[in-house]
């Protein structure tokens, strides 16, 4: 049992931070790897990427937007409640190595993800630029943790709420533009703005790191659920990744496989919302 | 011992039958196929036994159970001890009594089989752990004094159990590290709920806590700590991790939705349930029309899934014939009972798909004919030109095997590794080339079978023993 200490709802909701109890994972954790959850014993097992941890008081941070049944389980748990079980840390970690100057990119709740990585770059000794980007204001996320962890912090909103009004591809590529001696990309978010960030740092000759979220069910290596095609080859992202090169990924193949169970995940949602809804649920809140 | 028999002279017992939900029925449930043996037809069974002086069938179990002696208090209705002699080698009755494959270890020996059909020793083995669990008083078998030494076991599959059960009743403080969130490893992931109810695998782990040894469950060691850390805190380290990464028939169209490896597939229904959607939160493609590749056990149990799942039509395309089968001939029988229908001689070469859904919608296969004998003495597949087949599948699981999980191995320096990634141990005792670190099962062999992997336990078990009593 994981219990969670502290918890926070960010977008208007939509977007739910949770610092959780779990000693052995917060002493190993590394950027770029991430953990299994499952809320309770019928509960699926579902992979997020670790936004932050401290070792010294035995947490780690969660950060996930609520998008289907399990993330709306999540979202009932409260302070002093608990995941049945947490899992990690699994994948690989990022590589943070100095190469002069870097360019992260997070989109919604990418841009969790990338702070540790941002961070990382930047204690490293880069020069790290960063553009994050959302819909709209209020569906932006830690820009405050996301400034102190850049030399250079670029926001982009869709609706033109805030920042730059635009996808954060128009600052990737003013940025490319003004700084050619960036070395390295590193693109964190839904599936087609990291594809089309690739595009953008392939024109350039860039370095591109993306941190993939295929569908996983073990999460190491057992299953096979989680293949992806990288160059070609096929590769597990729970134990190859969850970062590759994003020059080499096949987004469409990634795509397609992350709706499998598209019907399936609106039954499972519409009866949790009905049961939530009407107090037959035994979620507890 | 007891009694020396003769070959009875009375009317000849024939070997009993356990009573099983018929296939028309069983095949839209997941309860398990054969219900086990009433006291009565156990004790019928085991007077068939002729207590051989020098039982054969006990060289042919890899854990060497005491088989006569059990079968003698079970024919004496001392049930409670016909456990106790099975659990003196034994920790996992309930398991293997069910998915040993007998006809080729302790059975395949019996000297009843001669002329006969041999004594029915998995099914006593199982009337044994059954009736102790359903009708037994809470014991345990005696347990040696505490020796102070600390071991870990990575993985709680067949091996791992095993050298657990071993190692604790020998007096040894042992914890159990399982990567997922119940202990059982392929028994409770793999082996689906008909042929091997969850709740068992549950009872055998239970046991080996009432025993005294600790279970961690959501420790990936090797990425929560490895085993040089473990090392620091144990004397002695054991990796039954088991096999891992699937295998793929690498053919085009993969990637579409509906095919699975038969890990995938089984461990979506097994471990969490998702037979049970939306009860469960674990979806499956319940696919109408489903094939499986490949023709182990693992096949076998993922085309009976399918069935189960709501399947009309369910496939095994095997490249060979079915002579070639290397799943158990239960298994087999019990599949085409059920309706499971086999193309044999036929080879996958892609799978089609609709690319606006993704979905899969069929595969191509290629006839093929035996030609001579390969290096496996089984005769190989050779492909037929211009014979090239269509057929219409949902679903698609792909059972031919799995490889080496990295990640474990790569996190841990000083291991030995072969050519396909396996660790490199000794087949007598288990001990791999790091020091303090023994290892067995799917990890050093490759996929074979839970009773291979229980052997390969017991022995390092043995070994492990001398090491920590003698120091070698």
């Amino acid at each position: 049992m994981f219990e969670i200490v502290e918890r926070q709802e960010m977008a208007q909701g939509t977007i739910i931070s949770n610092w959780i109890k779990a000693p052995k994972i917060a002493a190993k954790a590394k950027p770029g790897q991430f953990v299994i959850l499952r809320a309770n014993d019928k509960g699926e097992r579902i992979p997020l990427t670790m936004a932050d941890s401290d070792p010294a008081k035995g947490l780690i941070n969660i950060i996930y937007m609520v998008v289907g049944k399990s993330t709306a389980l999540f979202k009932t748990l409260q302070v002093g409640q608990f995941y049945q079980d947490v899992i990690g840390p699994l994948g690989q970690p990022t590589h943070l190595d100095k190469v002069g100057k870097v360019i992260c990119v997070g989109g919604g709740t990418g841009i969790a993800v990338m702070h540790p990585i941002a961070r990382g770059l930047k204690q490293a000794g880069n020069f790290v630029y960063s553009v994050i980007g959302s819909r709209s204001k209020d569906l932006l996320i830690m820009e405050e943790r996301m400034k102190a962890a850049s030399d250079e912090l670029m926001i982009c909103t869709d609706d033109g709420t805030y920042g730059h009004h635009g996808f954060v591809t128009d600052k990737l590529r003013e940025t490319l533009e003004k700084h050619k001696d960036i070395a390295l990309a590193v693109c964190i978010g839904p599936v087609p703005m990291m594809k089309f960030c690739c595009k953008v740092t392939k024109e350039f000759g860039v370095k591109t790191l993306v941190s993939l979220n295929p569908i996983m069910v073990d999460g190491t290596g057992m299953c096979g659920c989680c293949r992806v095609k990288i160059g070609g080859q096929m590769k597990f992202a729970c134990v190859d990744g969850p970062e590759f090169d994003g020059h080499q990924v096949d987004w469409d193949e990634l795509n397609l496989r992350l709706r499998s169970y598209l019907v399936e995940e609106k039954v499972s949602y519409d009866q949790f919302k009905a049961g939530h809804g009407s107090g037959k649920c035994s979620c507890g809140s | 011992m007891s009694e020396e028999v003769k070959a009875p002279k009375k009317e000849k017992i024939p070997r009993q039958k356990m009573p099983e939900q018929p296939a028309n029925v069983r095949r839209h449930n997941f309860e398990e196929v054969p219900n086990g043996y009433t006291p009565e037809l156990a004790m019928k069974e085991a007077e068939r036994c002729i207590q051989c002086k020098d039982p054969r069938c006990r060289q042919g179990c890899p854990v060497e159970v005491e088989i006569p002696a059990f079968i003698a208090k079970i024919k004496e209705g001392d049930f409670e001890g016909a456990i106790r002699k099975i659990w003196e080698k034994n920790a996992l009755p309930a398991v293997c009594g069910r998915v040993c494959p007998q006809e080729v270890q302790c059975e395949g020996m019996c000297i009843m089989g001669k002329k006969d059909a041999p004594v029915a020793i998995g099914n006593l083995e199982r009337f044994a752990a059954d009736q102790q669990r359903k009708h037994g008083r809470d014991i345990l078998p005696p347990k040696a004094a505490p020796t102070g030494k600390k071991v870990a076991v990575v993985g709680s599959g067949p091996s791992g159990l095993t050298v657990a059960g071993d190692l604790i009743l020998k007096g040894h403080d042992v914890t159990v590290f399982e990567a997922l969130h119940l202990p059982g490893g392929v028994l409770i992931y793999g082996i689906p709920e008909f042929r091997l109810p969850k709740e068992i695998v549950a009872s055998e782990c239970h046991y080996l806590e009432r025993l005294g040894g600790k279970i961690e469950v959501n420790s990936v060691i090797g990425r929560s700590e490895t085993v040089d850390e473990l090392l620091e805190h144990f004397d002695v380290v054991y990796l039954g991790v088991g096999a891992g990464l699937p295998v793929f028939l690498k053919i085009p169209g993969e990637h579409f939705i509906g095919v699975y490896s038969a890990n995938e597939y089984l461990t979506r229904s097994n471990l969490m349930k998702a037979y049970d959607f939306p009860n469960y939160d674990t979806p499956i493609v319940k696919g109408k029309n489903v094939a499986t590749f490949g023709g182990g056990n693992v096949a076998m149990d993922s085309a009976r899934t399918a069935l189960r799942l709501g399947a009309e039509h369910s496939y095994i395309i095997y490249r060979r014939s079915r002579d070639e089968l290397p799943a158990r001939g239960a298994e087999v029988h019990h599949a085409e009972e059920e309706g499971v229908e086999f193309l044999f001689l036929s080879n996958p070469l892609r799978f089609l798909g609709d690319d606006a859904t993704g979905r899969l919608t069929g595969v191509e296969c290629l006839k093929m004919e035996l030609g001579e004998p390969d290096a496996s003495g089984r005769r190989r597949p050779v492909p037929i030109p211009g014979s090239e087949f269509q057929v219409k599948i949902d679903t698609a699981v792909i059972a031919i095997g799995a490889g080496s999980n990295p990640l474990l191995t790569k996190s841990t320096p000083g291991l030995d590794l072969n050519k396909w990634g396996y660790i490199v141990a000794d087949p007598k005792t288990g001990k791999t080339m790091k020091p303090r670190v023994w290892a067995g099962g799917d990890i050093v062999t490759g996929s074979a079978t839970v009773i291979l992997a229980m052997g390969a336990g017991r022995l390092a078990s043995n070994s492990i023993h001398d090491y920590l009593t003698m120091g070698w």
